[in-house]
């Protein structure tokens, strides 16, 4: 009896359960987009955030102090150890290596530069502008044009095996030099394949593939400093104890903290892999990061939780208004009969059902709705966690019968006969 | 029946249904209340964010740099540059000097406000900072390799020593780490040399920035007025996104609010069809009907937006507060457009149910088909 019931008011009523279903699968929809973007902006804005540089450097261990101001390194050249080019592929070998966004090693030295018969002592910095390597089975290409977003060529950037090199527009500017012409660093003709437009460091250098740095200094395969764009997790109290000191931290917690990927362990990751190196977070994009990342999802979770509100109040509003109308067909169950608690249970139940299958299509809705947020937005796709799907399904569930129930216990608390009547 | 005789009723018919049918009505002002709340808040919130993100993106440190282009910077340069950004932001002046330990190895020192550093610089992490004369800041890897048991040292500049007493440690793991800072004032005693560089951190738009990058350059004709274009493309990007997300998430909701209202409103309409019948059966005309309803909706509307207004007001500040921990100013602009949507949303889903009713005969109505 109560499974006929049951199916023949789904079957007799298709155009309020559509209403209803509507509501009910609107809600959902709204809910789950919100919940899949707000639960992926983290990630997305991190990527964005990666727009301001490089968030870890790697320099030699027994490296002398630097002497920069500016950006202009004034360390005489004889000073100072460095880093193997070698070694650094193995940066991919480390534990978090999907994190790291890219890298690029750094090599500055002083040249004599020549250009329409005017010598100048300039800065040549060498560098990975997209040096492609293979490390085990993985191909992987890197170098400031992923690192340093922000750098603006005028012309072409230089290939990393050839003696091309970019020149800073500042620099460009005083001597006179346009992309398509060449440059003699210290004897060597060198031909400028565009203009830098970056930091006034920058813009007074020449930017060359750190094999023309090498062969300028005599050393080959050296590098002075690594930096390393990675997306990292906020800092909190694990953070701040193994920052301190990792080695204090019991195996448990150490192991936590060495698989969290925090600014402070993918440095020290760095530094197992490359040999007589020390790592550390530049401070100035590591721990704003933090900020501004929390700001923000903290900004997209007050919001779902407005949209939560909103469509919950959409739901139980449509459920409402659907038991309302039907208090003809409740006085007349209780007319023939039925007991309060027999009639709130098939509400209940027509509740339960419709919150399942509307549910269900407001989620795949929300997926949908989702991905074009994301698609418009940041350019990729937004990753939805199947755990989403029973989560929602439970929400709304539970404000399909909150719903319902005010409106349940009014009707059954009418007496049948005023109800038929059509006075209530 | 005459004009006033006509107003009367239409306003007892108008009235009535309010007082007598309290719960349906009741349930329509909480529609359009919800709706409008939301609409408030999520507006409000999409106008303020802007504002409040820029001021944490702030915390990123300077954006402009002034240099002297040779030499330095004339000695009113930080008036002139305070003068220039006015509140807006954080403008530190820095001399550098390379010294020389006893051991003749080379280090950077660096003249500071501390102070302002201290504003501006929200990253550095220090152990603690200097404050009385003849005290440092050592950078980590000065400290580590110059001066490990925490005594003083002796720095030579050209024939000028000083000895400098390190008070806390610094680092960022930048430059900063090599350095040592002293105040401007024992830099300048002990150098001779005054800032030839001002860092500046200012808040607002691109178009902002700019504006207050040229007045910059004609305050210091002398010298070299650049945005740090590292910072001022990042904060655009992230900034650019975010609002994208939020007015993205505003549109669904409010779409959702306002189906949800339109949804109950024409519900409500509906439910009425049998006075509308009655109506109709004693000879009211089409366009009385009409303005009945219409009256009514607006009136539902018009209540309902106003306390969802306030009601949005209250729910932006609170977000605002649990966030940014500062309030969001509430933004009268809004209320207009939320009140204009609300009564034209609700007097929309009044007259669309009662299209469909016009074309039913009253008797069918009444009859209960």
């Amino acid at each position: 009896m109560f499974c006929r019931l049951l199916y023949q008011s789904f079957h007799r009523q298709r155009r309020r359960k559509l209403l209803a279903g509507i509501a009910i699968a609107l809600g959902v929809a709204v809910t789950t987009a919100m919940i899949a973007v707000a639960a992926d902006i983290g990630d997305k804005i991190n990527r964005e955030l990666r727009t301001y540089g490089a968030n870890l450097v790697v320099y030699p261990d027994s490296d002398t102090l630097d002497v920069k101001i500016g950006g202009v390194d004034l360390k005489p050249p004889a000073d100072g150890a460095y880093l193997k080019e070698a070694d650094l592929p193995a940066i991919k070998s480390t534990f978090w290596r999907h994190n790291i966004l890219g890298f690029a090693p750094f090599l500055p030295a002083t040249v004599r530069a020549t250009a329409g018969g005017r010598t100048q002592e300039v800065e040549l910095l060498g560098t990975w502008f997209a040096h492609a390597f293979r490390y085990g089975s993985e191909s992987f290409t890197t170098g400031v044009e992923m690192t340093n977003p922000w750098w603006k060529v005028q012309g072409a950037w230089p290939a990393d095996d050839s003696n091309d090199i970019l020149i800073g527009e500042a620099l460009a500017a005083r001597m006179n030099l346009h992309p398509g012409g060449t440059i003699e660093v210290n004897g060597r003709e060198l031909k400028i394949t565009g203009t830098l437009s970056a930091g006034t460091a920058e813009n007074q250098q020449i930017v060359a593939p750190i094999r023309v740095a090498q062969e300028t200094l005599g050393r080959p395969g050296a590098v002075r400093r690594v930096l390393v764009s990675a997306l990292t997790k906020p800092e909190d109290e694990l953070a701040r104890r193994g920052t301190a000191n990792p080695k204090s931290l019991s195996p448990e917690v150490y192991d936590r903290w060495y698989c969290s990927p925090y600014a402070a362990s993918i440095a020290y990751q760095l530094m197992e892999v490359i040999p007589h190196s020390r790592a550390e977070q530049i401070r100035q994009v590591a721990q704003n990061e933090g900020v501004v990342l929390s700001r923000i999802k903290g900004l997209m979770l007050l919001v779902t939780l407005a949209a939560l509100l909103a469509s919950a109040l959409a739901v139980s509003a449509a459920m409402a208004t659907a038991i309302f109308e039907r208090r003809h067909e409740i006085g007349l169950m209780k007319a023939l009969g039925a007991g309060n608690s027999s009639v709130a249970a098939l509400f209940f139940t027509e509740a339960g059902l419709l919150a399942l299958i509307a549910g269900t299509a407001g989620f795949l809705i929300g997926v949908v709705l989702a991905q074009e947020i994301g698609i418009w937005i940041f350019n990729s796709r937004v990753a939805i966690e199947p755990v989403l799907f029973p989560v929602v399904l439970v929400i709304a569930l539970i404000v399909a019968m909150a719903g319902s129930a005010a409106s349940i216990r009014r009707a059954v608390r009418f007496s049948p006969a005023i109800v038929l009547r059509g006075d209530a | 029946m005459n004009r006033t005789s006509r107003h009367r009723i239409f306003v007892r018919m108008f009235l009535r249904p309010l007082l007598v049918r309290r719960g349906p009505v009741l349930t329509a002002v909480a529609a359009v209340m919800v709706a409008a709340a939301v609409s408030t808040a999520t507006l409000n919130l999409y106008t303020d964010v802007q504002a409040k993100l820029r001021r944490e993106f702030r915390s990123y440190g300077a954006n402009v740099v002034v240099t002297a282009k040779p030499g330095f910077l004339p000695d009113d340069a930080l008036a002139r540059v305070d003068a220039a950004i006015g509140n807006r932001g954080v403008a530190i002046p820095l001399a550098f000097a390379v010294a020389r330990t006893a051991s003749g190895a080379p280090v950077v020192v660096a003249g500071v406000d501390f102070d302002r550093a201290r504003r501006l610089n929200t990253w550095w992490s220090v152990t603690s900072w200097p404050s009385t004369p003849g005290a440092a800041l050592f950078g980590k890897r000065a400290y580590g390799s110059l001066a490990p048991g925490g005594g003083a040292l002796d720095l030579k500049f050209e024939r000028h020593s000083v000895r400098v007493i390190p008070a806390g440690i610094l680092s960022t793991g930048g430059d900063e780490d090599s350095r040592i800072y002293l105040s401007l004032g024992d830099f300048t005693r002990w150098t001779g040399l005054v800032p030839s560089t001002i860092e500046i951190g200012v808040t607002g738009s691109p178009a902002e920035i700019q504006s207050i990058v040229a007045n910059l350059g004609r305050a210091l004709p002398h010298a070299e007025v650049q945005p740090i274009r590292q910072m001022v493309e990042g904060e655009t990007r992230v900034l650019g996104k975010t609002r994208a997300t939020l007015l993205a998430s505003t549109a669904i909701i409010i779409l959702t609010a306002a189906l949800c209202m339109l949804a109950t409103l024409t519900a409500s309409v509906f439910d009425r069809r049998k006075d509308f019948a009655v109506m109709r059966a004693l000879g009211a005309s089409q366009r009385n009907i009409v303005a009945l309803f219409a009256a009514e909706a607006g009136a539902i509307g018009c209540a309902g937006a106003v306390l969802g207004y306030a009601l949005g007001l209250g729910i932006a500040a609170w977000i605002g507060q649990a966030n940014f921990h500062a309030s969001v100013s509430p933004r009268f602009v809004v209320l207009p457009e939320v009140l204009a949507g609300s009564v034209v949303l609700a007097i929309l889903s009044a007259l669309a149910p009662i299209s469909l009713l016009q074309k039913v005969q009253p008797a069918t109505i009444l009859r209960g088909e």
